[in-house]
């Protein structure tokens, strides 16, 4: 680790204030301090946000939720109020990493956590997305665990988080604030994809600050969400869906379905959505759905299982929400 | 930088290294050897520890941002020469073999006895499940055992939750 | 009676390598190869030289003295050619952890790099037959004609199993604490799985006479294998404490320890098995391929499993390696039955399936009266046993063979069985009994990596001594005790044990003390085939949504002769068990065929099972009486639970989906794929 220097802000126009190129802003610190050992990340100054008065999590008008970026995950999904109505939220947080872990990150950090790609994590490899032109070897190498969905030439990073599925299934508002001053970005548009930028995850300028996300009130139906992985626990998604439902009258009025673990943002399942808005909740309707989301993959050798067990997962998590 | 904590109860002060994990500060620095280095990257949890009485991963926190905050260790979990209920328990129930990743189960388990809430596995997001045997594995699962001692480490934490 | 060192480690002070306090103590990190063969051109230790704190930058540049005997793998810095990527090239000192870390970094190598050959394959033109396969087997057997035995056959099967590299990862890194005191003589707090063993390579490699190094390791934080042999850490801290004139400290990261201390070769295993009507083996033929470094021959006894397992009137069994510019392989819970049982036991699934039989009866029709490969009668066997006992256990007899056709919801449920063995040797052993005090002091050099063996030893010499274990302490895990063999091979307890034994005889006798040394005595034992034998049954969950797999249940039955401490035994199989789970299911590290090494190198993407995934395993054993073995009558119990577990969990996932796979680890990926 290069040496660097350590502040604390009081407040987030502070750290705002306080934010000058080569400063990161830590927060839980479970992925960047992580980064920062491995040399992934080096920056000059930390500017610690973890002690911002940001960690309310609080019902405000047009029975909306607006949760502090530096809420702990294990305190948004022990809250009664996501518990209850918003139990995707919930599961997602609840299916990351470990109890550890979670009492320490935070939502802001979670949501802008790093991808585990074993070249982006190596210093001693080349990775476009960690030195920009130095090449992705994980396109002929190791990608078993990286995007069928929305790569790039340049990068098929995935991104990590459960939580930012389900917020983007959600539609929750992220709370920015930055030099430019605060703004409003709706999920999923928080991240975008690699294209020819790989080393740009979100859509965030430098000096923006996460202070949190806002809860549109609960989309009627039933929700779930559901991960894949290689062992019981303590491990990333191979693929996850967050989904919600909603039937009337035997036809589909309601549908949201994200991925996780399939490209480099929590992928927003549109095409499958509009596919089934208006017709029959069946388990034909949501294959052909799934599959119409589908046709968009472009799997790797390695990765290609990705595409039927998504379809699979998309089809047994609506069958189980529908009535 | 200077910073002040309180260590199993007793104010600690030191001048760090901002690049100086919490779990190097106790390892190398306090004389604490309880929490042990496994990974260093939060992935094994032989480090963990209670800051402010919530489990977490030693290893990823630096020691310049857990300033003022209170840790316990594994040394801080018996009650002079009574061991904890925990303690007794892995060993009455050979919940250890190498002993390496036993602190870290320890703090991690009495950390967890006292986490309200669901976990991953709890059917009814509503209702606090009670510690059986399945909810303890989902909420143990991020402290590493190679030795394999998890099914009696599952049945020590179950005899103190009870 | 619980483990000795119990109270010690559940309170935190139990005294690991890295962790004994050291005035003035440096730090030192180790900087790694980035090309997988080449030579290194030029050591720039400049920038890290003037690094805050840095007090010196070792590297091939100036090389520090060592003997021209010293193990390959330990020989730093002694050479310009680089062997595999993640080698060990320069190492930076200095006075904090934080400042050697930040400076490693800041060493710039240059290379003359060549083109690397790292991927093991069946057909690999490198491919030769070594003199023999460890620990000193012969690399081919014969019986028989195979052809013919196979021409004969009403059934047979023939099939290629691979299986990948596998980290032994135990929780505690390699670490070292070097101390060299004011007449040259080095101590050395090392993760040794075998203090005498530990002392003698570090001496070698240094050039000094074994009298002049210690070694201490009073408590180890795992080993599987990988600090069986001494490792480059504890070479690095003597020779950094050396430079530096103070005690070194390293502990190799987790990255660091994929590449430098060890792994389980990859295998491809090619099965030819025939059988008669009856199920009889007809013929048997088992040739594993593997991998070594260029620097080591490191020759893995995979088939060796098949010289012991089956009666058959055609055997054959054989091994080939390849050297590539990889690291050199090494010992891993169960080396050669491990991956070697992998593949027997699903081919002998498979041969169960092509020929309608139940596999617990074909495993009972093949059972051998005398060891099939050296026709030595058995010390003991009671493989059949295990078999019968474990099927009424798990409910065998309730099963239906048929594949692929229970249902519980999207799950898909299946039960597999499969036979473990491993053999039951012993080592010569020298250790020290005195009175003290009253009570009794046992000394000898063994180790305890978690096995328990303060315990199991205390209880050995209370037997012999006839008084109470709280009257007895044992005295281990230091060079300068009376000399022993690792704690390796399931043979500590054995070896150990009988030189306890032997000198509580003695003291006994002598009434102040008794030496003993069981060179002779085990001179003298009977030629016989040893082994402990076993039976493992799996019922697996697989998800026909996701080929998710759960491990519902693991039943293993042993019989591994007298066990001396069912506490400590049923732990040790339970442990081997869920290691053999992991391998089953989820360990894999990856070969990186563009740069060379290894990826996956941390616990994040190395997946060891969790606690989530290991539900109900339990572990019983066989009343065995065996008197050809030790005075204990004891087998050794660290491996034989890792062997055939895998194998038991690959057939139940078969019977589940109907879907065989081939390579290990059996992931969502390789279930999910065939049914589409």
């Amino acid at each position: 680790m290069k040496p660097f220097e350590y502040a604390r802000a009081a407040s987030p126009a502070e750290a705002v204030r306080g934010f000058a190129p080569g400063t990161m802003y830590l927060g839980g610190g479970t992925n960047l301090v992580d980064l920062m050992k491995l040399g992934v990340a080096e920056p000059e100054r930390l500017l610690d946000v973890s002690r911002l008065p940001l960690d309310a999590i609080e019902q405000t008008d047009g029975d909306r939720v607006r949760v502090g970026a530096t809420v702990r995950n294990t305190d948004l999904a022990a809250h009664p109020v996501i518990r209850s109505r918003y139990p995707m939220l919930a599961r997602a947080v609840l299916a990351g990493a470990s109890g550890q872990v979670r009492n320490v990150a935070t939502v802001g950090g979670n949501l802008l956590q790093r991808t585990r790609c074993t070249y982006f994590q190596d210093v001693s490899r080349p990775c476009n997305k960690r030195r920009p032109g130095s090449g992705c070897p994980a396109i002929e190498g190791d990608h078993a665990g990286l995007a069928v969905l929305g790569a790039s030439d340049a990068c098929v990073a995935t991104h990590p988080s459960d939580m930012a599925v389900a917020l983007a299934a959600l539609g929750a508002d992220v709370h920015v604030t930055g030099p430019g001053g605060d703004r409003i970005i709706p999920m999923p548009g928080l991240h975008r994809l690699p294209g020819d930028e790989p080393e740009r995850d979100t859509v965030l300028e430098p000096g923006d600050l996460i202070t949190a996300v806002e809860l549109p009130p609960p989309p009627p139906g039933a929700s779930h969400y559901r991960k894949v992985r290689e062992r019981s626990s303590f491990a990333f998604a191979l693929v996850s869906v967050a989904a919600v439902l909603d039937v009337r009258d035997g036809a589909v009025a309601g549908c949201r379905i994200a991925l996780g673990g399939v490209a480099h943002v929590p992928w927003r399942a549109e095409r499958a959505e509009q596919a089934l808005i208006g017709g029959p909740a069946t388990g034909e309707a949501f294959l052909q759905a799934a599959e119409t989301e589908l046709e968009q993959a472009g799997p790797l050798p390695r990765n290609a299982y990705k595409v039927p067990l998504a379809r699979n997962l998309i089809v047994a998590t609506l069958e189980e929400l529908a009535p | 930088m200077e910073i002040t904590l309180r260590v199993n109860g007793v104010p600690r002060k030191a001048d760090v290294d901002p690049r100086m994990s919490l779990l190097d500060l106790l390892r190398e620095r306090l004389g604490l050897i309880g929490a042990k280095k496994g990974c260093d990257h939060g992935q094994c949890g032989a480090c963990t520890v209670l800051i402010d009485g919530r489990r977490a991963n030693s290893c990823l926190a630096l020691a310049v941002a857990v300033d003022d905050r209170d840790i316990t260790t594994v040394e801080g979990l018996a009650d002079g020469d009574e061991l904890h209920p925990l303690q007794a328990a892995f060993i009455e129930h050979d919940a250890f073999q190498c002993g390496y990743c036993t602190p870290g189960q320890l703090c991690s388990a009495e950390g967890m006895l006292g986490e309200p809430g669901p976990s991953a596995i709890t059917e009814d997001l509503l209702t606090d499940p009670g510690l059986t045997p399945d909810e303890i594995r989902e909420r143990m699962s991020g402290n590493l055992c190679r030795c394999g001692a998890y099914v009696n480490i599952v049945t020590a934490i179950g005899e103190v939750a009870r | 009676m619980n483990r000795i060192e119990g109270r010690v480690k559940v309170t935190g002070l139990a005294t690991y390598a890295a962790e004994y306090p050291a005035e003035g103590v440096a730090y030192a990190c180790a900087v790694q190869s980035r090309i997988a063969k080449g030579r290194i051109k030029r050591v720039d230790g400049g920038p890290a030289l003037e690094s805050p704190g840095v007090l010196a930058v070792l590297s091939c540049e100036d090389p520090p003295r060592m003997s021209e005997d010293a193990d390959p793998e330990l020989a730093l810095f002694q050479h310009r050619e680089v062997a595999y990527r993640g080698q060990i090239v320069a190492a930076v000192v200095a006075d904090t952890y934080e400042n050697a870390r930040a400076a490693a970094a800041a060493v710039r190598v240059d290379y003359d790099p060549d083109d690397h050959d790292v991927t093991l394959s069946a057909d690999h033109p490198g491919l030769y037959k070594p003199d023999v396969v460890n620990p000193g087997f012969p690399t081919d057997t014969g019986k028989g004609d195979v052809e013919a035995g196979l021409a004969a056959a009403a059934t047979t099967v023939e099939v290629t199993y691979e299986t990948p590299v596998l980290h032994n990862n135990p929780m505690e890194p390699h670490a070292a604490l070097a101390y060299w005191d004011a007449e040259g003589r080095l101590l050395v707090y090392d993760t040794a799985q075998g203090t005498s063993t530990s002392r003698d390579m570090i001496a070698t490699a240094l050039g000094l006479p074994p009298d002049r190094v210690r070694v201490v390791s009073r408590h180890v934080g795992g080993g599987f294998g990988s600090k069986g042999t001494t490792r480059p850490q504890a070479v690095l801290a003597a020779l950094a404490a050396r430079v530096v004139g103070r005690p070194v400290k390293i502990a190799l990261t987790r990255q660091q320890m994929f590449d430098v201390t060890g792994y389980r070769t990859p295998t491809i295993q090619r099965l030819r098995l025939g059988a008669d009507a009856q199920g009889r083996l007809t013929a048997l033929e088992h040739v594993a391929y593997e991998q070594s470094s260029t620097l080591i021959e490191f020759a893995e006894q995979t088939t060796v499993p098949g010289r012991v397992m089956y009666a058959t009137p055609a055997l054959r069994t054989a091994h080939r390696l390849v050297r590539l510019d990889v690291a050199t392989p090494s010992w891993m819970r169960a080396p050669g039955e491990c991956p070697g049982m992998y593949a027997l036991e699903s081919a002998m699934d498979e041969l169960a399936y092509a020929a309608g039989l139940d596999p617990v009866e074909l495993r009972i029709v093949n059972d051998a009266e005398t060891e099939p490969g050296t026709g030595l009668p058995f010390s003991s066997r009671d493989l059949v046993g295990c078999l019968r006992e474990g099927a009424r256990r798990f409910g065998w007899e309730r099963r239906d063979p048929a594949p692929g056709i229970r249902r519980e919801g999207e799950w898909l449920v299946g039960t597999g069985v499969a036979a473990s063995t491993y053999p039951a040797r012993r080592s010569p052993c020298q250790a020290v009994a005195t009175v003290r005090d009253g009570d009794f002091l046992v000394q000898v050099a063994a180790a305890d990596i978690g096995t328990g063996a303060r315990t199991a030893l205390t209880r050995i010499a209370a037997d012999t001594l006839e008084v109470s274990p709280e009257r007895v302490h044992v005295e281990l895990g230091d060079s300068d005790l009376p000399r022993a063999p690792v704690a390796g091979g399931s043979m500590g307890t054995a070896s150990w044990g009988s030189a306890v034994v032997r000198a509580c005889e003695e003291l006994k006798r002598d009434g102040k003390e008794g030496r003993a040394d069981t060179t002779e005595e085990i001179k003298g034992d009977a030629e016989l085939a040893r082994h402990a034998f076993g039976a493992q049954f799996a019922e697996v969950r697989v998800s026909s949504v996701t080929g998710e797999i759960r491990v519902a249940r693991l039943l293993g039955v042993f019989a591994a002769g007298r066990i001396v401490d069912p506490t400590l035994a049923r732990s040790q199989f339970i442990g081997g068990m869920t290691m053999g789970l992991g391998m089953a299911l989820m360990e894999e590290t990856l070969t990186d065929a563009e740069f060379g090494g290894f990826l996956h190198r941390d616990l994040a993407q190395y997946h060891v099972p969790v606690c989530a995934d290991v539900r109900d395993v339990e572990a019983v054993w066989l009343d065995e009486r065996d008197g050809e073995l030790n005075p204990m009558g004891s087998k050794g119990i660290g491996e034989i639970g890792i062997v055939g577990t895998a194998a038991a969990i690959g057939n139940a996932v078969f019977h589940a989906t109907g879907h065989r796979v081939r390579e290990l680890p059996i992931t969502p990926a390789k279930v999910l794929m065939p049914r589409f």
